[in-house]
């Protein structure tokens, strides 16, 4: 049982793990598992929720209650079983088409309501499972089963979409850092709503490094922008580069400290906390640096709270439901 | 009032049955009428059964055929189970209402007409060329002419209203008149419009005067004919009206009281099943969640999770919505879930009709989804009887961690009749697979370890100890641990199969009217019921061996179920679809089962009934 202290250990199932050697999920996986016996949840009330895809294979893993579903749907399912049980931390573990494609519905509704999910979407760029076909988060151009030819629809910012939704907890990172990754799982752990993480993960077989260009090692300083809160958007070498506001183009763009008379006072101040998204917009859909860590949390109500309130309320109101007295209803006559 | 009701003074012909249809624009009020209607005839001791037929739009052009709303009941001092087969009377608010319905009209039928109504425009807008009440084509009916929008007004003429409103009272107007001529008391619909409109004085008072003088105009005008229908031999006591839908919902908080288990609705409206959301919507005193999801397969998902969680879970939905459910129901059936699906059936394929009653879904419950997936299947015969099943489906899925379908349809949803309230004591008790975590200390927990049933346990997140995997993806027998070995997958599905066999165990066998062995047996299911028993009872009256048996548990069937169909010479199918029952009892039995079939989204007529049982014996 779940008495003592938790390590990392018990989180780990007896099943064994199936992922391609190399893919980014493993990292994932031990990061979650790391994380586990530090957000404070007994083991018996943490789930694990996914759809279909490579990274959906997640809840067999991971030594606690969990539900492999369909294609899409886990959102809809975590839905409910959150209102049916708030007291469990639920983790719904996605991908880019799981998520953002055939599931795309469930995703911005459950961020709309604001329910507590803790959405995890492993962005690899491709469709792994069915064997490499470009996903909405595909670069334009991909070339890829489906598209020999090079892929034409425009690509989805997971983030982007997100506010769209009015998501209350955004966050981004990156397969190659387990510290940051154990980090950012804390925070949506943390949130008081629906708490949404992409994680640039890489598909080793389908899409080999696309993330690299943000996630290599060589890259960190000049194309990674880590965010924290109340500090100015600083990055690369000795944090000589910044984010500027730029108001005549109505965007954001990145400035170098001591060129054309830039100082640190001109650069963006990180603010999670402010309610207008348009910032945390324009910071999420950077391309290059990309934008790592918590870009946006703010607190509104939880609506499992908000259901089991009204129905604590209308029990206030009217007294417990009696059975016979509904039987009855409002409009009877007797034969006799 | 404050001027005295005067009396009758004719004295009114005794009929055993009557069927009234009240037709008007959708925004006439017709289905108010009929419902007050009904509730007085069930006060007055009549047995009744009604049918409501409203436009598909939600408002269709005023006066046009498309927006006509009926409500059909029929009442009587025998045992009445439908709502008729043709009016004996026909209230026509305007023009589109009586050309929507001369068609079914046997000659001889009183049509009451608002005169009023059948002015050049209105009968343009129902396509009339010229004025039926006055070109001759209603000879040999019995036409009533009441200028109900003149002397509506009239009465309320003293009224600080404006004429709308005071139009709006116009069905009250020819309800009083329906309760003079078959001599009903008012005070049941009074006490109605005093408890709907008391926050509106005004408008209680003008219903309640439009109602008194239709009813004073009864009186007056010599031409009205005025009848008396005798109460039925019914069952002493306590009775309420109660529709399919309400009944379910009645079912749903019955059962999630009866077991303990949390009640959880994900839903997504679609017609004609959003009733049931709506309705249990109301009833949050109950601890009850009603989730109104983005769309059906969030509604299911939703209550698939739940489920998860240890609610009792159930989803509501028809035609395209059961379609959008299918695969999340093959998830609820690998995984072994208890889950309640309403699929209240209309008329398909695609949109189809949406109103319209249809039994169409029958082989999709039972085989529509991809790979072996059975699942339990129930269908209520009456509305009142849906309380019932729906209660069976709950408990079913419950104890046997299944899935269950519970087919209703239209007419079976929105029909109404009247009720002997039950008590919740007399409901069967619901033992759920719930897993007590004490009684499991010592032994290693495998979530499909299984009962003699073949029914899983049901351990539920926040159960210590007993943390598990749920997946689509095939499992080994016991563990559930992902697997394709080839030998594990025939034995699932074997395994699950039998599990949905065993239901048979725990159901009713299947009872028979008539007698028990003879020339014609005719099985029916789901709504039907009434028709094909007014029609079978019929024919025994005329001493034909008809006997009438209707399936309540569809998949599995009863155990007896051969044995009946094999007693008889011949064996009818009758339903509302192209024969689905009929290729289920072909095809489990090798019985040359006959079908009677009607696909026009109504339900049957008696008359078609008997007349496909007396070509038959
Ligand atoms: S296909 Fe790609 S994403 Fe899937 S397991 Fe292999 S490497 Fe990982």
């Amino acid at each position: 049982m779940s008495q003592g202290t938790l390590t990392k250990k018990d989180f780990v199932s007896n099943q064994e793990v199936r992922w391609c050697p190399g893919c980014g999920d493993y990292s994932v996986l031990s990061s979650v598992q790391s994380v586990m016996p530090e957000i404070g949840v007994p083991k018996e009330k943490i789930v694990f929720i996914s759809g279909i895809g490579c990274s959906s294979r997640f809840p067999h893993y991971m030594n606690t209650y969990g539900f492999h579903t369909i294609h899409g749907r886990a959102p809809a399912v975590a839905t409910g079983l959150k209102l049916a049980n708030p007291d469990l931390s639920v983790w719904v573990i996605t991908g880019d088409g799981d998520g953002l494609s055939i599931g795309g519905n469930h995703f911005i509704h459950a961020i709309r309501r604001n329910i507590g999910l803790k959405i995890l979407l492993f962005n690899n760029k491709i469709y792994g499972l069915t064997k490499g076909q470009y996903s909405p988060t595909s670069n334009v151009g991909t070339k890829a089963k489906s598209t020999p030819y090079g892929s034409l629809d425009r690509t989805f910012n997971a983030v982007s979409v997100a506010i769209g939704a009015g998501a209350t907890f955004i966050a981004r990172t990156i397969d190659t850092d387990p510290k940051h990754m154990q980090e950012t799982f804390k925070r949506a752990s943390e949130h008081n709503g629906t708490a949404f993480v992409e994680i640039l993960q890489n598909c080793v077989i389908f899409n080999d490094k696309i993330h690299a260009p943000v996630t290599a090692p060589a890259n960190r300083d000049d194309n990674q922008l880590r965010l924290i809160h109340g500090k100015p958007m600083l990055f690369g070498k000795d944090n000589k580069k910044g984010i500027r506001l730029n108001a005549q183009t109505y965007s954001v763009e990145v400035v170098e400290i001591g060129v054309d008379g830039i100082t640190e006072q001109d650069i963006l101040v990180h603010d999670e906390n402010v309610p207008n998204p348009s910032l945390h917009f324009l910071i999420g859909d950077l391309n290059l640096p990309a934008a790592l860590g918590v870009i946006r949390s703010v607190e509104i109500p939880k609506y499992e709270d908000e259901v089991h309130d009204q129905i604590k309320h209308i029990q206030e109101l009217k007294g417990k439901g009696n059975l016979n007295k509904l039987l009855k209803g409002n409009e009877t006559w007797t034969i006799e | 009032m404050n001027q005295a009701a005067p009396t009758i003074d004719k004295q009114g012909q005794e009929v055993d049955k009557v069927v009234i249809r009240f037709a008007g624009d959708s925004g006439d009020g017709m289905q108010v009428t009929g419902s007050q209607f009904t509730t007085t005839s069930g006060i007055a001791g009549n047995s009744l059964a009604t049918f409501p037929d409203y436009p598909a739009e939600i408002r269709a052009p005023q006066g046009t055929i498309p927006g006509v709303s009926g409500f059909q009941i029929q009442f009587g001092e025998t045992n009445v189970y439908t709502a008729g087969d043709d009016p004996d009377v026909l209230v026509a608010m305007n023009p589109a209402a009586l050309k929507a319905n001369i068609a079914t009209l046997r000659k001889g039928t009183t049509i009451v007409v608002n005169q009023d109504a059948f002015s050049d425009n209105w009968l343009e807008k129902a396509g009339y060329k010229t004025n039926p009440l006055t070109d001759g084509s209603l000879n040999g009916f019995r036409v009533i002419e009441v200028q109900v929008t003149k002397l509506t007004r009239l009465a309320l003429e003293d009224l600080d209203l404006d004429s709308r409103s005071k139009d709006r009272c116009r069905n009250f107007f020819s309800l009083g008149l329906m309760y003079y001529m078959y001599s009903r008391n008012l005070d049941s619909t009074k006490k109605w419009v005093q408890d709907k409109f008391g926050k509106k004085p005004l408008v209680v008072e003008a219903n309640l005067k439009a109602l008194q003088a239709g009813y004073n105009y009864g009186i007056t005008v010599e031409a009205i004919p005025t009848f008396v229908v005798k109460s039925a031999p019914i069952e002493p006591g306590t009775y309420r009206n109660i529709t399919g839908n309400q009944a379910v919902v009645l079912g749903f908080i019955a059962a999630s009281e009866k077991s303990g288990r949390p009640l959880f609705l994900g839903s997504y409206p679609i017609t004609p099943a959003t009733d049931i959301l709506h309705e249990l919507s109301k009833y949050k005193e109950f601890g009850v969640i009603t989730f109104q999801a983005e769309d059906e397969i969030a509604a299911i998902c939703s209550s698939i999770g739940a489920a998860f969680g240890g609610d009792l879970a159930i989803t509501t939905t028809s035609g395209p919505g059961i379609d959008l459910k299918t695969e999340a129901i093959g998830l609820a059936i690998k995984t072994e879930l208890p889950l309640v699906i309403v699929n209240v059936q209309r008329a398909g394929p695609s949109t189809g009709m949406p109103t319209k009653t249809e039994q169409a879904d029958l082989l999709q419950a039972v085989y529509g989804r991809h790979g072996e997936s059975p699942l339990c299947v129930l269908s209520p015969s009456t509305p009142s009887d849906c309380y019932q099943i729906t209660y069976e489906a709950c408990r079913i899925a419950l104890e046997y961690m299944t899935p269950v379908i519970l087919l209703t349809d239209a007419y079976l949803a929105n029909g109404s009749e009247p009720w002997l309230v039950p008590v919740s004591e007399d409901l069967k008790p619901i033992q759920t697979k719930l897993l007590n975590p004490a009684e499991h200390q010592d032994k290693p927990f495998l979530p499909y370890e299984r009962d003699k049933k073949l029914s899983r346990q049901w351990a539920i997140p926040g159960m210590a100890g007993f943390e598990h995997r749920l997946s689509g993806l095939e499992g080994q027998e016991n563990t559930g641990n992902i697997s394709s070995d080839p030998m594990n997958h025939e034995k699932m599905t074997a395994i699950r199969t039998q599990k949905i066999k065993n239901i048979q165990n725990i159901i009713p066998k299947l009872e028979v009217e008539g007698p028990s062995s003879g020339d014609l047996l005719i099985l029916g299911w789901g709504g039907t019921y009434g028709t094909i028993r007014s029609a079978a009872e019929e024919a025994r009256k005329q001493g034909k061996s008809v006997a009438h048996a209707h399936l309540k548990y569809l998949n599995p069937f009863p155990s007896n179920i051969e044995e009946v169909l094999r007693s008889y010479k011949k064996v009818l199918v009758a339903e509302i679809n192209a024969g689905q029952l009929a290729t289920l009892i072909r095809n489990e039995f090798l019985i040359d089962a006959q079908k009677l079939n009607k696909v026009q989204g109504q339900p049957f007529k008696v008359r078609e009934i008997k007349e496909a049982i007396d070509s038959l014996c």
